[in-house]
């Protein structure tokens, strides 16, 4: 007990000191693209450079932000805070084009921008136009999903929120070692193939080391679209699907997910025939891709639950709702819940 | 083609006298749209406030308002102002040029695949995850390459009309370069470069730094000199090879000159703006229409109204909407209407 006691009070003190450092004065930080920004003493207004971002400074502080990147829509409403679900819209910094107005963003008067997402020599040298042009500091964050909680840990420390951060990349760590337990129960010749359908017709889909397979990686699961070469996004044919026969089909279409079950073209497929095609909830942000960002935290555990029936021993009801807690600030009703897994769960 | 030509020739010598009206006309009108265009934006600041902040920047003395409003006037706006006139008088320049040179009212800056070559070259760059400033290089080097090529290709095929030639082998590079930018928007990363190469597209001033400017200036310089020196040529342009060849003048060699200049005008504003359609096949008509087809005229009329043109519908494209709105989608919004009032009211100005 005393023992306890007094590692309270030592890491009190070294919390202390850090946070006596972080007031001290302007400091200096080197974001991910290895850019040195110096950024004012106490940050309290946060521009986010496009949705990854956004989605990663509410779930840290939302307190601290000045709008966000698109107005949410009102089914997406739902699933925000009432405090903060209302803010206004500024548009994309990220890209040559912006769709924000640059006077509009300095008219925000935010203390910093914060951008999250690829982490190359484009978007360094676009960070520094906007930096020089407006005056704001620019961090770039890397948003891989391998580097979710270093991610969060960082942004925390950049913005002050160091507390939440702690928290939320101490819930995506867990998150993680959860669904690899139940990855270790499944030998690797016996985990599904799975194939990710975009789209209406849901022929589009995302190649080896696309951004939007980060996370059926990380569960352990073949993406059978990987026969099809590596890039970003692409079409396939069905003739292709066909070939391949996955086991699982996952989607965001609620068009696709319908006609899929019914199209006799698609009906010889594993996955159709034994009813294995689910949808991945989209509000207020999605949980597989759409955008690439700390959203897909709670995939993992939908994965598991939908790629490892049999053995997973996650909750996923509760799970659902401990991540809305920390990362959305919202207390999902049941309904909300049935809503957001009527099509994403097996019945 | 004689009797247009002669018919040409006739209404410039008609509304020579009213000509010059409607260039001072065309110059105020402009000077107010800058005015204006540097008191509107997003964030507000009252207008002796906007003078202060430019000519104390002129003279170095303090200003004495806030770093953010230095910032807002300076580093953001006027740039976006002085890069609108840079670049709508540019494209109208070209299209004026290239109107003439092609004896075709159809005509835009784009005929010859240098918005093609340069969007290319852009996507390249983007694809590539390249500096912004390499992306830049790149494009303007893909929109004289593009030029280039075709029109290496006319001077191969020999025997047959140039012009026809020269236009024809431009449809077809511009297919090619198009079928390569498609390829790239499928390979590209959806989050990341596909939204950049969408808006590059679709061209947008929303991010326009002074760099930029200062780096397009001296290819401008270069390829508006030869339009102004040769402007007298440049009348000539529109005639038969062998009518010109009779009043002796060799078009080739002058064709060669314009169509470079014209190119090397429009790439460097494509380069930092992305694609603006629409500027150069428009106003080159209402200039046409004001001042009549003598290059000595029509060049400083399609020069301002180019300027006024881009200028204000920028100030649209930053005002209207909470977000910025792509210039290429207003230019057309706003150009394809006018467009048609203009062709069903004016039908002399086409004879």
């Amino acid at each position: 007990m005393h023992r306890r006691n007094l590692l309270i009070i030592l890491s009190a003190m070294v919390a202390w000191l850090f946070a006596g450092f972080a007031v001290a004065g302007p400091r200096t930080i080197v974001d991910d693209a290895g850019r040195k920004v110096e950024l004012p003493e106490t940050v309290n207004r946060v521009m986010a450079a496009g949705p990854p971002a956004s989605i990663l400074l509410y779930a840290l502080a939302p307190e601290k932000m000045v709008g966000w990147v698109r107005e949410p829509s009102a089914e997406e409403k739902a699933f925000i805070a009432p405090a903060w679900r209302d803010l206004p819209a500024h548009g994309r910094l990220t890209g040559k084009g912006n769709t924000a107005n640059l006077e509009a963003v300095l008219a925000m008067k935010p203390d910093i921008i914060l951008d999250v997402g690829t982490v190359d020599a484009t978007y360094a040298s676009l960070a520094d136009r906007v930096q020089q042009q407006t005056g704001i500091p620019y961090v770039l964050i890397d948003g891989r999903f391998a580097r979710t909680a270093e991610s969060l840990r960082k942004a925390g420390d950049i913005i002050g929120a160091q507390e939440q951060a702690e928290k939320l990349a101490a819930y995506a760590g867990q998150a993680v070692s959860r669904l690899e337990a139940v990855i270790e129960k499944v030998p690797a010749d016996q985990r599904p193939r799975v194939y990710y359908g975009r789209g209406p017709e849901g022929l589009e889909t995302g190649l080896a080391g696309s951004i939007n397979m980060e996370i059926l990686a990380a569960a352990g699961a073949k993406n059978v679209a990987e026969a099809a070469g590596s890039g970003g996004l692409a079409n396939v044919s069905l003739e292709q699907v066909l070939s391949w026969n996955p086991d699982v089909i996952l989607t965001l279409d609620p068009r696709f997910q319908k006609s899929v079950l019914e199209d006799p073209l698609w009906s010889g497929i594993a996955a159709v025939r034994d009813k294995r095609v689910y949808r991945a909830p989209t509000l207020p942000f999605g949980w597989f891709d759409s955008p690439p960002g700390v959203n897909r935290v709670v995939g993992l555990a939908w994965l598991a639950s939908v790629l490892y029936p049999q053995v997973s021993t996650i909750d996923l009801r509760s799970e659902v709702r401990d991540f809305y807690k920390l990362f959305y600030h919202v207390d999902l009703s049941g309904e909300q819940l049935d809503a957001l897994l009527a099509d994403a769960a097996p019945k | 083609m004689t009797r247009q030509v002669a018919a040409r020739e006739e209404t410039a010598a008609g509304i020579r006298r009213p000509a010059w009206p409607a260039l001072w006309l065309a110059a105020v009108v402009l000077a107010a749209l800058f005015l204006v265009a540097l008191a509107v934006g997003k964030y507000a600041v009252a207008p002796h406030d906007i003078a202060r902040v430019i000519l104390a920047r002129l003279t170095g003395t303090e200003s004495g308002l806030s770093a953010t409003v230095e910032t807002a006037i300076w580093n953001v706006r006027l740039p976006r102002v002085l890069a609108g006139l840079l670049i709508g008088a540019a494209l109208s320049a070209a299209g004026a040029v290239y109107q003439g040179l092609f004896r075709n009212p159809l005509v835009s800056p784009d005929i010859l695949g240098v918005s093609a070559g340069a969007s290319l070259g852009a996507v390249v760059g983007i694809f590539l995850s390249l500096p912004v400033l390499a992306i830049q290089g790149l494009s303007f080097l893909g929109g004289l390459g593009a030029v280039a090529l075709v029109y290496s290709i006319g001077l191969a095929v020999r025997g047959r009309d140039p012009t026809l030639v020269l236009v024809l082998a431009g449809v077809a590079i511009g297919a090619l370069l198009g079928s390569c930018i498609s390829l790239l928007k499928v390979l590209a990363d959806p989050y990341n470069q596909l939204p950049a190469i969408t808006f590059w597209l679709l061209g947008s001033l929303a991010s326009v730094t002074q760099g930029d400017l200062v780096s397009i200036l001296p290819a401008m310089v270069l390829g508006l000199l030869p339009m102004v020196l040769l402007r007298w040529r440049m009348n000539l342009m529109s005639l038969d090879d062998e009518e010109a060849r009779a009043l002796g003048v060799e078009t080739g060699r002058y064709r060669w000159i314009f169509i470079a200049a014209a190119t090397l005008l429009t790439a460097s504003a494509v380069s930092i703006s992305g694609v603006v359609g629409w500027i150069g096949l428009l106003v080159p008509h209402i200039a046409r229409m004001l001042v009549g087809p003598d290059f000595s005229r029509l060049l400083p009329a399609s020069l301002m109204l180019g300027a006024g043109y881009l200028i204000g519908v920028d100030t649209l494209a930053r005002s209207i909407a909470e977000i910025e709105v792509p210039l290429g989608i207003l230019t057309a919004a706003i150009g394809a209407p006018f467009f048609l009032y203009i062709l069903i009211t004016a039908r002399r100005g086409w004879q």
